[in-house]
């Protein structure tokens, strides 16, 4: 399973370190990461394989929140069906 | 890989403009459940929905954590009793009411539609004493919803149960006077009801269905709002586009939602309902895009020709992002629930005969009006009469959802909270109409129903 993470916020030193640090720990692939800034916010897609997740799709959904909080960023763990279905025929 | 920018659409509509799922409603057949013992019936009834019902909150709440869209209800939607309860020993079929909240209750749901009946050509001995039963049933339970079907535009109008109508909603309101009448709230009384309606409080799990199916119905009045804010001063036709463009993408996501559903409960899917249903919280409100569409305040002229531009680009863009369309599909105008619409009453630009006129145009009908508390019963039977010769002669749906609130009179403010929300009390007119309405009988099936 494919799921899309979003990390929101002002951008500063260590954000995807911070991220990718829980992703490696829950042994979740990095597929692809795209990262911009939009309307002067900091912006970050990654397309993660979580299919091999040690956890839940709850628990580590929470533990990336968690993080994300502790670097003043918002993460959102997504299905990527969710974006497919929207924005693709 | 979808891009930033597709991501981010889709949260900003998540986060910041209140798209959500509205509701997943599991409509039960109980047509095995009738037994002339009513406790025997009432077990069945109770195993029935709770066995079948188990998993849908859990369900929908790991749908909800998975792809991050919120799911506001999850619902259920049963035949309507009056079949049900008819070949039992009792006339008051409270008790049935009794059973649905209790089983309502223990698989956690927050409504349970379907003590119903269809009355458009007469009654049976059964939709009599479950129409007799309403006020007791809505009275003494908290999660029941009642709808009473009293037209159709191949049958007209059963202007019996019109007047009936009138004096029950009046015993309705008596029996919660202490709440403002809240259990008119859980009434609905409808010309031509969709049997597959996931919302509420309308639902009901018609004749035709299988015997179990998960319909959905989804929202999001500020994700339109929002794209129509991209497009200011646009003509009409792009109007149309942009919501037509946006309705495409929150169907698209509500089909998803329903097709997951359905196959995390082996549960058939049945259909996507497009309506645009609003909620109390501010950016959440359909008065607000007609007023983003170019009108001062919702209810002066124009409001009609807005609300038929809305309503048409939503079901427009909506088909085609799901395979299975139906329920009511429109755009919602419940007053009370719709912080736009609250202020438009409240500052006296929308009154109770614009509604009327928007509800030719829109998917449903007089939703969640607060009138005086002294309003006779035959004025609310004469308001569901109009109504209902607006969807019989139409070919479309509309109801009545009204609440003559005991005690206040016009310009007081009611408060029912949570997803009912608030509202002044309307003006209506004083002239009677009692003596239309004691004439009783059936207005005649319209010449637009003779098709065949």
């Amino acid at each position: 399973m494919r799921a899309v993470l979003t990390v929101i916020g002002k951008d500063r030193i260590g954000i995807i370190a911070a991220i990718s640090s829980i992703l490696a720990e829950s042994n979740v692939n990095i597929l692809d990461i795209n990262q911009t800034i939009m309307q002067d916010i900091f912006t970050m897609v990654m397309l993660t394989d979580i299919s091999k997740n040690k956890e839940s799709f709850e628990v580590l959904s929470k533990k990336l929140e968690k993080k994300g909080e502790e670097i003043a960023m918002k993460v959102t763990l997504q299905h990527e069906d969710i974006f497919n279905s929207m924005h693709r025929i | 890989m979808i891009t930033p920018f597709e991501v981010v659409e889709t949260i900003r509509m998540i986060q910041e403009e209140n798209l959500d799922i509205r509701t997943i409603t599991m409509g039960i057949s109980l047509r095995d459940c009738c037994d002339p013992d009513t406790d025997k019936a009432c077990r069945k009834i109770y195993e029935k929905i709770v066995n079948k019902a188990e998993k849908l909150v859990k369900t929908g709440e790991a749908i909800q954590k998975e792809y991050g869209i919120p799911i506001i209800n999850k619902r259920i939607s049963v035949t309507p009793i009056s079949i049900i309860a008819e070949c039992g020993n009792t006339d008051n079929y409270t008790l049935f009411a009794q059973t649905m909240d209790k089983a309502a209750s223990v698989v956690g749901v927050n409504f349970i539609g379907g003590f119903s009946a269809l009355v458009h050509k007469g009654f049976t001995k059964g939709d009599r004493a479950l129409i007799n039963s309403v006020p007791e049933a809505l009275s003494t339970t908290g999660r029941v919803c009642s709808s009473i079907n009293i037209g159709t535009t191949k049958a007209g109008i059963n202007m019996d149960a019109v007047k009936e109508m009138g004096t029950v909603i009046k015993k309705c309101a008596k029996l919660t006077e202490n709440q403002n009448g809240i259990a008119c709230a859980k009434l609905v009384v409808f010309a031509n009801a969709p049997e597959d309606n996931p919302f509420m409080a309308g639902a009901y799990h018609g004749i035709g269905e299988p015997e179990t199916v998960i319909n959905v119905g989804v929202s999001g009045p500020g994700a339109v709002k929002s794209a129509l804010q991209k497009v200011k001063g646009a003509d009409l036709g792009t109007v149309a586009e942009t919501i037509k463009k946006t309705a495409f993408k929150i169907t698209r996501m509500g089909q998803l939602v329903a097709l997951e559903a359905s196959r995390r409960l082996n549960v058939p899917f049945g259909i996507v309902d497009l309506s645009l249903a609003p909620t109390p919280a501010v950016g959440d409100s359909v008065a607000r895009i007609l007023e983003e569409m170019g009108l001062e305040v919702c209810g002066t002229h124009g409001t009609t020709a807005a609300l038929a531009v809305l309503n048409d680009a939503v079901k427009k863009g909506g088909t085609m992002a799901s395979s299975h369309v139906g329920g009511l599909s429109g755009s919602f105008i419940p007053v009370s629930e719709d912080e736009g619409m609250i202020y438009a009453v409240n500052n006296g630009f929308l009154t109770l005969d614009k509604l009327e006129a928007m509800t030719c145009v829109c998917s449903v009908g007089l939703d969640m009006i607060v009138v005086p508390g002294n309003t006779s019963a035959q004025t609310i039977s004469a308001i569901i009469a109009d109504e209902a010769a607006i969807g019989v002669v139409n070919n479309k749906t509309t109801a009545v959802r009204i609440i003559p609130a005991p005690g206040k009179k016009e310009g007081d403010y009611v408060e029912f909270g949570g997803l009912l929300g608030s509202s002044p009390v309307m003006k209506i007119n004083s002239a009677s109409s009692s003596r239309f309405i004691d004439r009783g009988g059936r207005i005649p099936a319209p010449l637009g129903s003779l098709r065949n």
